[in-house]
């Protein structure tokens, strides 16, 4: 235990992620579409970061460029110092709970990635993740029997169980209803505070961002920049009505241009 | 709810029996006020198909007709399946293959009776290319449109967990491609139900496409016409039927959601 806090002390202050000098340009019917410029970032290990911007302002590309799914035009995305060439299993992707296989259980869905494991240690593994995103009872379902929230929590489940270093997650409670949508932000806490893992997270949603983030990441409208990063200092459980945090959301939407008031 | 529901579940049932039944004696009636001397009465047919079964020719003919449809569909499956997983897979190769193949489909399977007796000869040889040809390419466009309609996001989840190619292939394209490859098998079969009909008719001394045209040549027993029809009609929904199971397994359901 202590060497573990000892670990978690120390790597809390290493970079995990950086992106250098980054620039995006889509080529597309002949037209060349700049979608992002000079973006310079670093996420800490550990560290959970939002990205928010207007929508269709490249933060989308932007989380494809950190996973490896796109290649950018030029500058480079590293993690732990090497350059990122491709997706790996060590950063998974979470999209929303399009991602979930229809063909497999759930159970079969976080297997998914275990197949290099034992057989046993395989099935020690779903058993964990299943109980930890509460879907015992569950296992044998297949994804058109579940709910939104329930395939989003599968999928965040076979996720964690590669036992991955980063998470990227994209707009992951865009589809949900308002009331799953803060049972599943609780949850991803819940996970991020025992798991420690990086995670950056991409949303439209401003309330979002200031409630779950380390720091808030603003990029501007298309050719995105990073506008301002904002941190938010305030410890969890956050409360959403406090003075300090409806300043920081208030902050936030002036960045983007938005007022207080509809 | 169940009060309110039993009478549809009947009414379900009914129409269709219904239906069949006026549609029963519409045809008797024609034929009585017709006063046709050729074309037989159901009644006639029900004895034409006892005999058939009696003689014993007709287990023997729906035999011989589904072990050619079974082998000229089995290989069309077996060959089509791998084809039309690479057009779909390399963007590349279909781009290259697709003008010929667009040309080679609409070819009715009939219009390759000469050809199959060219290369094959009169025997069942022929038969089962005709059965072949009809069934082979819906095989190969539903799987190569399968395969290309494949989300990008269980592509990108696959390669995500460190899949190679064949993994990805074999674990995430291919099931995903499952419901539309199970539709166009289907679609498949019943055009080689439909071929090898046809095929009987002019290849081969066996079959039910064969009855119906030996039963025409030799007596001109139109009962017996009607009597095969009637087999290939029944056969055929039972094929269909039989292939529709396929679509309820758990792991394609998912596909054909907006049947239930």
């Amino acid at each position: 235990m202590a060497v573990e806090q000892a670990l978690s002390s120390q790597v809390a202050t290493s970079t995990k992620l950086r992106v250098e000098n980054l620039n995006m340009v889509f080529a597309h019917d002949g037209k060349s579409t700049p979608v992002l410029e000079n973006i310079n970032l670093e996420v800490s290990t550990g560290e959970f970061v939002c990205v928010v911007g207007p929508s269709g302002c490249g933060k989308s590309t932007l989380l494809n460029l950190m996973g490896g799914f796109l290649s950018p035009t030029s500058g480079a995305v590293r993690i732990d110092g090497e350059v990122v060439h491709g997706p790996d299993p060590r950063r998974i992707f979470v999209f929303q709970e399009r991602g979930v296989f229809p063909w497999l259980t759930v159970a079969g869905n976080i297997a998914f990635g275990l197949f290099k494991l034992a057989p046993e240690e395989s099935r020690e593994r779903i058993a964990h993740y299943i109980k930890m995103v509460g879907l015992q009872e569950f296992e044998e379902a297949y994804p058109s029997e579940l709910s939104g929230g329930m395939k989003q929590r599968v999928e965040v489940a076979r996720a964690l169980a590669v036992n991955p270093d980063t998470l990227y997650l994209d707009e992951p409670f865009g589809a949900l209803d308002s009331i799953t949508r803060h049972v599943m932000r609780a949850e991803l806490l819940r996970i991020w505070q025992t798991e420690r893992k990086t995670v950056v997270f991409v949303t439209h949603d401003i309330d979002e961002a200031v409630q779950l983030a380390d720091r808030v990441v603003v990029m501007s409208a298309r050719p995105a920049m990073i506008q301002e990063i904002v941190d938010i200092d305030i410890s969890h459980p956050r409360d959403i009505s406090s003075p300090r945090y409806l300043q920081l959301r208030d902050g936030i939407l002036q960045q983007i241009g938005l007022a207080h008031k509809i | 709810m169940s009060v309110l529901a039993e009478p549809s579940k009947r009414e379900k049932f009914l129409w269709p029996v219904l239906a069949f039944a006026a549609f029963l004696s519409l045809w008797h009636y024609s034929v009585i006020w017709s006063g046709t001397k050729v074309f037989p009465a159901p009644v006639q047919v029900e004895r034409g198909m006892l005999e058939l079964f009696h003689k014993n020719i007709l287990w023997q003919d729906i035999g011989s007709s589904l072990l050619r449809v079974a082998i000229g569909f089995g290989a069309a499956t077996l060959v089509g399946i791998p084809l039309g997983l690479t057009f779909g897979w390399y963007a590349g190769v279909n781009q290259v293959v697709n003008p010929v193949m667009q040309i080679l489909r609409p070819i009715s399977p009939i219009a390759w009776i000469p050809v199959a007796i060219i290369f094959f000869g009169v025997g069942d040889n022929a038969a089962i290319f005709l059965i072949f040809m009809g069934a082979f390419f819906p095989i190969v466009v539903a799987c190569g449109n399968g395969v290309s309609n494949v989300p990008v996001v269980y592509r990108r989840a696959g390669r995500n967990f460190g899949l190679a190619p064949t993994q990805l292939l074999a674990r995430v394209i291919f099931p995903a491609a499952l419901p539309q490859i199970i539709v166009g098998l289907r679609l498949a079969l019943g055009i080689a139900w439909l071929v090898v009909v046809a095929a009987e008719m002019v290849a081969v001394d066996s079959g039910l496409g064969y009855l119906v045209i030996d039963s025409r040549n030799s007596g001109k027993r139109y009962d017996l016409v009607v009597a095969a029809m009637v087999m290939i009609g029944v056969i055929g929904l039972i094929l269909d039927l039989c292939f529709r199971r396929l679509e309820r397994i758990k792991s394609v359901r998912w596909g054909f959601r907006d049947e239930f």
